[in-house]
């Protein structure tokens, strides 16, 4: 019951943020100066004002705000994205041909650093003067700081170019010919290497850092001195025992970062070409293409409030403490 | 010695043939292969009827055919038209049309279709100049069509190309939906093109196929192409450099030229941008400060080192351009006004212009830039500035449509701009300097420029049917702008084309890739 009511009152918050994010990226993307009017005549390489004028009219921006405002809105509760002023394809038919890439990319890479960040974070806190240790710590600071689009240009040079084991673009080869669905399955894991581990490489590190603190946190606790004393292994205390308890801090931090690994994607995506919503966005962002961008906006403010929904519910199956409210 | 003469003789014959023999097997093209090539960005949309611009203009001009073509040195060829003549008046331009020409899905091209194409692009592309002396569109039989004009036009020859006049099916995109939105711009393209349309998939390709019932004898050569979608430069300069692009056009970062020029098996040449002929410059706004008067705008060209914008900013990629109009134009006029790097003589010109130093300035201006690939230009033109006393703030736009408002309402000192001429001078020229064009948004006369003799030459120029008649006045136009500098050109953009050892026959006329790429093959 407690579970059901906590659910309602976070979806109707969810409700009442959407619509504040709908009202609020709508404001400001038509307080901007300029219009995608302007860009597509830069597409163009110029345009007549008469020419300027018809899109303008065509699009309805010569309307006031409200009316604008209200259009939009009454759209949206529809479920009707509208269409995109650059592209003249439905905002939903193009987010929905971008989305499978996104998430293959954000899920790989969420899921790459989370395995590896928190395997780091183990292995430096089972000794925590070591040298591997030492070395953990360094990969993760170099992996947290450099900006993502460097290491993607980095990696591009040493593996794409010097060391030519993956291709430098895109998501899959279109000139294989007649390729089986086996070899299609490989050739876009074979272009997904790259941009994934540029993408986890940033949270790789938040992940061990995280996980290093918590389990050295744990291990010093007074349950874990007593498996040892009761002859437990070693690996049995560290992986049972102590990862399991180390685990809820990390997990929560998964769920916040989420949304960051979303907008992590839009750099990784635009150095690799990835025909994702990152790209999309970007695109729309440069091209001014209102629909697309509130409607990329709109779909990330969803992703985000339902991610840290679950992000509770599978603290409260790996952390009793929430489940009964005493934490 | 006879005998060694002799066999000399023969063994040089010897060389010569096996010499020719392999020029001979060098030049046959070969016919099959799949191109894979790169694009810079997504195109809007396929058709070039409705949408200008490079982007569009590489797959529309494989998937439409235009009447004429061009070779390197700006001279027409028979495309869709097999043959035209323009009348004694200059009022009609009469195209006869292939007989065996087909669209895409096997409907006859005729003469209805380019009345209707005129119409659609009269009606919706973004430039209107180019085809706004056409009345009427004459259709006597199925294979001639004589274009109406109330005014003679020479500007419609150049106008005639892939670019920018792609022959469409009246009966696909005549069936009353908007041309511009029409679905089919994106998807199941029918065009009169040498190659048809598989895929385009917005953010990652766009493939097309041999069209087999191509109107050019044994074009062409190529099975498919595959045009990737791959937006960042550095990327796509590691693909060209690891082979898995064998071509692509309209690079345009020196430092990135500069590398792929080291590279074995790679190509990279300026040639083939004339007609698009982009041109980089610094835009004055004369209509207000001290920049209203010729001596201040005289002064800034003397200060602003052009030598270390070729050499240190643009790396030695890119040509100079001293006018309004692209080097490689035949209408190009060299010996004109410049200015050579001299504070002291611009000292004196500001003097002059009674703009003496006081506090240590002169004068304080702002410098506008519209995308962030042009802040060193920018930078260095508040540097060089500083020498001369004029203070100068520079002012960054979070984005393209926030400068391009700008400059629509002349709300800026200087700025820095790229414009196209886009073929004729009557298209991408006149714009900025008519006075009938001022302030209608970006890349019209923002400059605010208005002379009368100016208004006079270029009206004439554009009607005049002579070619020398015509060049003469050009040249007398780049003359008169080079003295007054409404805007002061610096260079030319140093759009690049890249190919493999692999690609036979890139496109280096004078419309890169902007048109059709039928004789282009890959060697085995």
């Amino acid at each position: 019951m407690n579970l059901l009511r906590s659910i309602l009152i976070r979806v109707a918050y969810a409700v009442a943020l959407l619509i504040a994010v709908i009202v609020l990226n709508f404001t400001m993307m038509y307080l901007a100066p300029g219009d995608v009017a302007d860009t597509i005549a830069q597409a163009s390489g110029g345009a007549d004002p008469e020419v300027m004028e018809a899109i303008r009219r065509e699009y309805g921006l010569d309307q006031p705000f409200i009316i604008q405002l209200g259009t939009y809105v009454g759209k949206v509760l529809q479920l009707d994205l509208g269409y995109s002023f650059f592209y003249n394809q439905p905002v939903m038919q193009l987010m929905l041909d971008r989305l499978p890439a996104t998430l293959l990319l954000v899920l790989t890479a969420q899921i790459v650093a989370l395995i590896v960040g928190v395997l780091l974070g183990v292995i430096s806190a089972r000794n925590p003067n070591g040298i591997s240790s030492h070395f953990v710590t360094l990969f993760a600071l170099f992996g947290y700081s450099a900006p993502v689009f460097w290491t993607g240009i980095l990696l591009l040079i040493a593996f794409s170019l010097l060391v030519p084991l993956f291709p430098v673009a895109g998501m899959r080869d279109v000139t294989l010919e007649d390729p089986s669905f086996f070899t299609q399955v490989v050739d876009v894991l074979h272009h997904l290497v790259l941009p994934a581990f540029t993408l986890a490489s940033i949270f790789l590190a938040l992940y061990s850092r995280l996980c290093r603190a918590a389990m050295l946190e744990v291990l010093g606790s007074d349950y874990i001195r007593t498996a040892k004393a009761k002859g437990l292994s070693d690996r049995q205390i560290v992986y049972k025992h102590g990862l399991k308890n180390a685990l809820s801090p990390v997990v929560t931090l998964a769920g916040l970062q989420f949304s960051a690994v979303v907008s992590g994607a839009v750099l990784v995506e635009t150095v690799f070409s990835w025909p994702g919503l990152g790209t999309l966005a970007l695109q729309a962002i440069i091209a001014r293409d209102t629909p697309v961008i509130l409607g990329i906006l709109f779909f990330s403010a969803l992703v985000v409030i339902v991610v840290n929904l679950i992000t509770d519910l599978v603290l409260r199956t790996i952390d009793p403490r929430i489940r009964t409210g005493s934490a | 010695m006879n005998a060694i003469f002799k066999s000399g003789l023969a063994m040089l014959a010897a060389g010569t043939m096996l010499a020719t023999g392999a020029i001979a097997l060098a030049e046959e093209p070969v016919k099959g292969g799949t191109l894979v090539t790169v694009m810079g960005s997504n195109p809007r949309n396929l058709n070039p009827a409705v949408q200008s611009g490079i982007v569009t203009g590489f797959p529309g001009a494989q998937l439409f055919a235009a009447p004429l073509r061009y070779d390197e040195d700006w001279t027409p060829q028979p495309y869709l038209a097999e043959s035209w003549e323009v009348s004694e008046d200059g009022l009609s331009v009469t195209l006869n049309l292939r007989k065996n020409a087909v669209f895409h899905d096997g409907a006859p091209i005729t003469s209805k279709d380019v009345a209707f194409s005129v119409d659609v692009i009269k009606e919706h592309h973004p430039f209107k100049g180019m085809f706004a002396p056409v009345e009427s569109v004459e259709t006597p039989d199925d294979h001639t069509a004589i274009l109406k004009l109330s005014q003679p036009h020479p500007a419609l020859m150049l106008a005639m190309s892939s670019q920018l006049m792609a022959i469409i099916p009246q009966h696909i995109y005549g069936d009353g939906q908007n041309p511009k939105q029409h679905p089919r711009n994106n998807a199941d393209v029918v065009g009169s093109g040498p190659f048809k349309l598989v895929e385009f998939k917005n953010g990652e390709h766009v493939i097309l196929e041999r069209h087999d019932d191509y109107f050019m004898e044994g074009l062409p050569h190529l099975d498919r192409i595959v045009m990737r979608i791959i937006t960042d430069p550095t990327a796509r300069a590691i693909a060209y450099e690891n082979g898995e692009v064998a071509f692509g056009a309209f690079e345009s970062l020196p430092r990135i030229i500069n590398r792929l020029k080291n590279v074995d098996g790679l190509t990279v040449t300026p040639e083939g941008y004339g007609a698009i002929g982009p041109l980089d410059w610094l835009a004055f706004n004369t209509t207000k400060g001290p920049l209203a008067d010729v001596r201040v705008r005289q002064a800034i060209a003397h200060a602003v080192d052009k030598n270390f914008i070729h050499k240190a900013l643009m790396l030695g990629t890119a040509a100079d351009a001293k006018t309004g109009i692209h080097p490689d134009s035949p209408f190009y006029e060299a010996d004109v006004p410049d200015y050579p790097l001299d504070l002291d003589k611009a000292a004196a010109l500001l003097d002059e212009a009674g703009y003496p130093v006081t506090d240590g300035s002169r004068m304080s201006l702002t410098i506008d830039f519209g995308w962030p690939g042009v802040k060193p230009q920018v930078e260095y033109v508040k540097a060089a500035l500083k020498k001369v006393n004029i203070d100068v703030e520079v002012v960054a736009s979070a984005d393209f449509p926030t400068w391009a408002g700008k400059m629509g309402k002349m709300d800026f000192d200087m700025s820095w701009d790229t414009v196209f001429n886009w073929g004729d001078p009557v298209i991408g020229v006149h714009r900025t300097y008519v006075s009938d064009n001022i302030a209608k948004g970006v890349w019209s006369n923002t400059q605010g420029y208005s002379n009368p003799k100016v208004d006079e030459i270029l009206a004439a120029a554009g009607k005049e049917g002579d070619p020398e008649k015509r060049k003469a006045l050009y040249s007398e136009f780049q003359k008169i702008v080079a003295e007054e500098l409404p805007v002061y050109w610096t260079n030319a953009l140093p759009y690049h084309t890249v190919y493999s050892d692999k690609i036979g026959n890139p496109p280096l006329g004078i419309w890169a890739t902007s048109s059709p790429i039928d004789n282009m093959y890959l060697k085995p």
